[in-house]
């Protein structure tokens, strides 16, 4: 049997590039199999072995989402923001330079074939996991809305990626005033009032899923979020990355890698 | 090509590579063919279903971490029918891994996964993250015979007991569990241990202290491992940072007839396979033609009982 009959692959990728994006993100690209890359489904992740320097070493791999997974030009992007010791190797990869992946990890998003009509509620580096829906949702000729929050202007990404995919893109930042779930409850709402909200996706903030929750229930529009937490195998074997979770029969623990990240909006409970 | 089978007491495996409990499940074929290993070791179960402990349930420390995920069960009766039959498409031993809080409930729960489809019971006397008085059986001799006695008298199966190195009488305990019955040590759990944020001043772990894993524990761990396999005459089986394959090796020459791959399958999930193709490869390389040749190979000759068996440093 050769590794490709299996569907979770390490592999040694090289990198493209790895540019600032603005003053907090970063971009990294690496050339990978387009075999690899037609595997991924918007949703998923990657698990990186970081870079280990003279002064940092990171021991466990850090969860990335895929940005972009293109398999026609062998490329797989991450977008990423350096909060600590990993991500802080990470930056300082360089063309030329091996990144050693496991993936694609994770169950990704649902599109429901009745789903024509898309909201994208994403703050700060939830976008980079909602971006790739943004593709699959103009390659089955559906409507997108991207509400993209962050703290200022300049470090709202995406914009025209989403605009260049044919979405229709609102930003909202704490700078101006306008990303609150206050401001942002009437704005959904319009959205609703015009059908354009078959089903909505979240991620990044807790605030906005309690928003996004409030929404889903309001107006019995289902829903899904990409949560985060700690991971050390990503693969379901070590439980530490475990979550709660509201289900019908009580409060379940559910394991971020395995069973998520992608978890239905309404079970979902705060950090 | 070297032989790799290991005998363990009346269990042949095919290779001495096995995964350490916690640090396995079956999801792990979505990597490699789980038909490679020499046996799969499933996570510790209780009896009762239990929910584990709070987050954050690891952090990293270096050249390892530190994990309090403590013993998260769905109970025995879950276990019993939904996962020990999804082991059955592979010909490797299954090893049941069980804990209990008192020699009586580690006797039922023994029997209870003394099932067919089960070829051995790895017993948790020595997890860290569950209190019997605040301390594991494995921590001293006298309460290691009394659950070593009581799981001989429930089960037939092979028994393997897994020691801790948070106790400081290892060959005591090792000779106390030989005498009890067990078939085979496992030798060891994880270290008990901490780290703390400087910025919060707050443990870096949801439940304060938890057990150190990986490359840091490995010395420690090996010489256990060698005091073990010197004092009793059951099989010894190393378990404790093992990454490499002079990792491999070293246990092998310390006197472990196997060894068990925890935290590395974090970073590597497809680690036990390629060091099961190194170790044949070297055993080729060196003209060994089977395990024996190297296991218990250690040129210790000079040295006394007296420094092997010593508990302090020299
Ligand atoms: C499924 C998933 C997808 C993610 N996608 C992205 C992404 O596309 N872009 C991005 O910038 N970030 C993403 N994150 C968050 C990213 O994993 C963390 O920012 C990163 O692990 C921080 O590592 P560090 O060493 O720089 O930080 P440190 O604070 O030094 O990390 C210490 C430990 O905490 C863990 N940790 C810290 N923050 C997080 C977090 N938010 N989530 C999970 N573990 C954390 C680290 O993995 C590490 O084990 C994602 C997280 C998950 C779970
Ligand atoms: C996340 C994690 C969970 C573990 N859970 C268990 C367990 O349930 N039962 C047990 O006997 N050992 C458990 N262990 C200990 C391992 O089986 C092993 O003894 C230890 O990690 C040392 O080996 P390593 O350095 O190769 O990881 C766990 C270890 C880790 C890292
Ligand atoms: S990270 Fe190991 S189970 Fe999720």
């Amino acid at each position: 049997m050769s590794v490709h009959d299996f569907p979770i692959r390490q592999a040694a990728l090289p990198v493209l590039s790895n540019n600032k994006v603005n003053e907090e993100y970063r971009q990294l690209i690496l050339r990978a199999p387009s075999e690899l890359m037609a595997r991924c489904r918007p949703g998923q992740f990657f698990h990186l072995l970081c870079p280990t320097t003279s002064e940092s070493a990171p021991f466990l791999r850090r969860p990335m989402s895929i940005y972009a997974a293109l398999a026609d030009r062998e490329e797989l992007h991450f977008l990423y923001k350096v909060t600590g010791l990993g991500t802080g190797t990470l930056a300082r990869l360089q063309t030329g330079d091996v990144m050693d992946v496991l993936g694609p990890l994770g169950n990704g998003f649902t599109l429901a074939d009745d789903w024509r009509n898309l909201l994208l509620v994403a703050r700060g580096v939830g976008l980079a996991t909602l971006a790739p829906l943004a593709h699959a949702a103009k390659d089955s000729g559906r409507r997108l809305t991207a509400i993209c929050s962050a703290r200022h202007a300049d470090v709202l990404m995406s914009v025209q990626m989403f605009e260049g995919l044919g979405a229709d893109v609102i930003t909202v930042t704490d700078q101006d005033g306008t990303s609150t779930p206050d401001a942002l409850r009437p704005v959904i709402d319009n959205l609703v009032a015009q059908g354009r909200v078959d089903a909505m996706f979240t991620c990044g903030s807790n605030r906005l899923l309690k928003l996004c929750q409030q929404v889903s229930a309001d107006h019995g529009i289902p829903g899904e979020v990409a949560l985060e937490q700690q991971m050390a195998c990503g693969i379901g074997m070590c439980q530490c990355c475990v979550r709660s979770f509201r289900k019908p029969g009580g409060i379940v623990q559910l394991r971020v890698c395995a069973e998520g990240p992608v978890f239905d909006m309404a079970e979902a409970m705060g950090a | 090509m070297a032989d790799l089978t290991t005998k363990l007491g009346s269990l042949t495996l095919q290779s001495p590579i096995m995964p350490a409990s916690g640090t396995f499940t079956d999801e792990l074929a979505q990597v490699f063919d789980l038909g490679l290993i020499g046996a799969h070791v499933t996570k510790t179960i209780t009896a009762e279903t239990r929910g584990g402990n709070p987050t954050p349930r690891v952090c990293e420390v270096a050249g390892g971490m530190l994990n309090s995920i403590g013993i998260p069960s769905k109970g025995v009766d879950y276990f019993v029918d939904h996962v020990i039959p999804i082991y059955r498409q592979w010909d490797a031993p299954l090893v049941v891994s069980i804990s209990a809080g008192t020699a009586d409930d580690f006797a039922r729960l023994c029997a209870r996964v003394s099932q067919p489809g089960v070829a051995a019971i790895e017993v948790n006397i020595s997890c860290p993250n569950i209190e019997e008085d605040g301390k594991a059986f494995a921590m001293r001799p006298e309460t290691t015979i009394r659950a070593m006695e009581a799981l001989r008298a429930a089960s037939d199966l092979p028994l393997w007991a897994k020691l801790s190195p948070n106790t400081g009488q290892t060959v005591e305990v090792a000779q106390a569990a030989e005498a009890a019955g067990a078939d085979a040590l496992v030798v060891a759990n994880t270290l008990l241990a901490m780290a703390i944020d400087v910025d919060s001043r707050k443990p870096r772990l949801g439940n304060l202290m938890g057990g150190l894993s990986g490359p840091s524990l490995k010395p420690i761990t090996l010489r256990m491992a060698y005091q073990a396999a010197r004092s009793v005459s059951i099989p010894v089986i190393g378990c404790g940072g093992i990454s490499t394959l002079q990792d491999v090796l070293e246990y092998l020459i310390a006197g472990a007839a196997a060894v068990q791959v925890g935290t590395a399958s974090f970073r590597e999930p497809a680690i036990m396979p390629r060091l099961i193709e190194e170790l044949a490869a070297w055993m080729d390389a060196q003209g060994i033609a089977s395990l024996p040749e190297l296991i218990g190979s250690v040129r210790d000759d000079e040295a006394s009982d007296a420094m092997i068996y010593a508990e302090a440093a020299p």
